[in-house]
């Protein structure tokens, strides 16, 4: 007797494999769940060394497996943890290697304020603190008068512009250094780490910026990287973090060494004014005038009496010797003009006496002079013997006579 | 700064415009004293009004240098950046 069994089954349809089952459901699955929000809590959290992440979403009622891949998960800014609660977006799916229904995860949000910007936030923020780098005294002065000053952000920012702007008018003294760094995306705290380092490296920097302009809180989130705040709180040269607008807070501003509201402001802390320093070179100059005025003044004043003392006695002694000259002259001429006078007088004294004296005024009276043939003048009657001829000289001539008798 | 803190030190650089301020904000105060003989009080006079238009031209002449700091062997290099 043979065991009558079964023959091999005859299907009616092709049996589908395993796969084109799961393949099915897969894209029944995902047609049916194009995208969806799904609200629930965190659990089973595992990270792959490949960086894809796996968890459990669950609620009270329900869970679903989920995978949220690297190259989503790295837009995060922190890794979730077991319990927290989350918003999901993305697709149901099957993975058809383990017959799995997935959720898979596009987008993950915290349903906490704040969400895991605040969560990583936080958590940088306490091991930041736990080393003490949060500690206000460890800010540092900033130079007065910086000759090289750095900047750390994207050259292609409004950020480096708006610094460039701000001290080319204030401050166009020093030597402005940008070290191009990405500011922005999933490199970019290893690229600002990157710039800092090297902006310390270079031998004389006096000051270092490091900042970008406005952008979302996503835009902005590498300032809040832990690694970028250490390099801050590291730098060697004082800093100053300067990240978006007024309300942006980050990590960097509170390692830093000043916090400017906007890239604008940090270039205004970190130069003084031209025009506030030379209004403050005017009134040094107003004080060295005024003091070395002072000084000059009462010197001056002591020079310009001694001088119109000088100028005085000096007038005094010329206006003297003037007068003494004028009447030295006076006298020199009168002196001359005395002698003179006296002399001529003196001739006129002696012409006049030689003139009295002149023997023709006698003989125009009528006298006359005998003289012997010799000359001799005959006055007395013993002179002139009997026969005695002589000469008489009358007024105007001589003439010959001889005397006839003897006295 | 790489200027000496008074700028005036024999052979080194120019006094920077830090070194200017000090020394006139110095200068201003001593001839304040007044206990300066006139000779003494005219040098520094001269001096201030020297170290105000050196500091004044600085202020007046300079222009921003903009320069960028690249990675190289070893360290930085530093090239020029057009304003």
């Amino acid at each position: 007797m043979t065991l009558e069994l079964p023959l091999a089954p005859t299907l009616r349809e092709r049996p589908l494999t395993v796969l084109e089952l799961t393949e099915g459901a897969k894209r029944v699955l995902e047609q049916a769940f194009p995208a969806a929000w799904v609200e629930g809590e965190i659990s089973n959290f595992t990270k792959q060394s490949n960086g894809h992440w796996y968890f459990t979403l669950k609620d009270p009622f329900a869970e679903v497996r989920c995978a949220m891949f690297r190259s989503d998960n790295r837009r995060l800014p922190a890794e979730p943890e077991n319990g927290l609660k989350v918003y999901a977006r993305g697709r149901l799916s099957v993975y058809p290697a383990r017959g799995a229904m997935q959720f898979i995860v596009r987008d993950l949000l915290a349903t906490t304020e704040g969400g895991f910007y605040a969560i990583a936030l936080a958590r940088a923020r306490q091991a930041l603190e736990k080393d003490g780098l949060l500690d206000p005294a460890r800010k540092r002065a900033l130079p007065p008068f910086p000759g090289v000053i750095g900047m750390v952000t994207s050259p292609d920012g409004a950020a480096w512009r708006d610094v460039v702007a701000v001290i080319a008018r204030r401050w166009p003294l020093v030597e402005l250094m940008l070290i191009p760094a990405r500011v922005q995306g999933e490199d970019a705290p290893r690229d600002l780490c990157r710039a800092l380092g090297l902006a310390n490296r270079f031998e004389g920097l006096d000051l270092l910026i490091v900042g970008r302009g406005g952008g979302s809180k996503e835009d902005l989130w590498a300032f809040n990287d832990e690694h970028v705040a250490r390099a801050v709180a590291a730098s060697r040269v004082p800093t100053i973090s300067a990240v978006g607008h007024e309300i942006d807070v980050t990590l960097t501003d509170l390692v830093a060494d000043l916090r400017a509201p906007t890239p604008s402001a940090a270039a205004e802390k970190a130069v003084p004014d031209r025009m506030e320093v030379l209004r403050y070179l005017a009134s040094l100059e107003a004080g060295l005038g005024v003091s070395a005025g002072r000084r000059l003044d009462a010197a001056g004043t002591r020079v310009a009496h001694a001088q119109s003392r000088m100028a005085v006695a000096a007038q005094g002694r010329v206006r003297d010797a003037a007068q003494r000259l004028r009447e030295a002259g006076l006298r020199m001429h009168a002196g001359c003009a005395a002698i003179t006078e006296v002399r001529r007088a003196h001739l006129e004294r002696l012409a006049a006496s030689l003139d009295a004296l002149s023997p023709l005024k006698v003989l125009e009276r009528g006298y006359s002079v005998a003289r012997d043939a010799a000359g001799r003048v005959l006055r007395r009657v013993g002179d002139f013997p009997p026969g005695l001829s002589f000469r008489l000289r009358v007024v105007d001539g001589e003439v010959g006579a001889r005397a006839e008798t003897g006295a | 700064m790489k200027a000496t803190p008074d700028g005036t030190a024999p052979g080194s650089p120019p006094p920077s415009l830090q070194a200017d301020l000090a020394r006139l904000e110095a200068i201003v105060r001593a001839l304040e004293a007044n206990d300066l003989d006139l000779d003494a009080a005219l040098a520094l006079f001269e001096e201030g009004v020297g170290r105000l238009r050196n500091a004044r031209e600085r202020l007046a002449t300079a222009e921003l240098r903009l320069k960028q700091l690249r990675e190289a062997a070893g360290g930085g290099d530093v090239d020029d950046l057009a304003g």
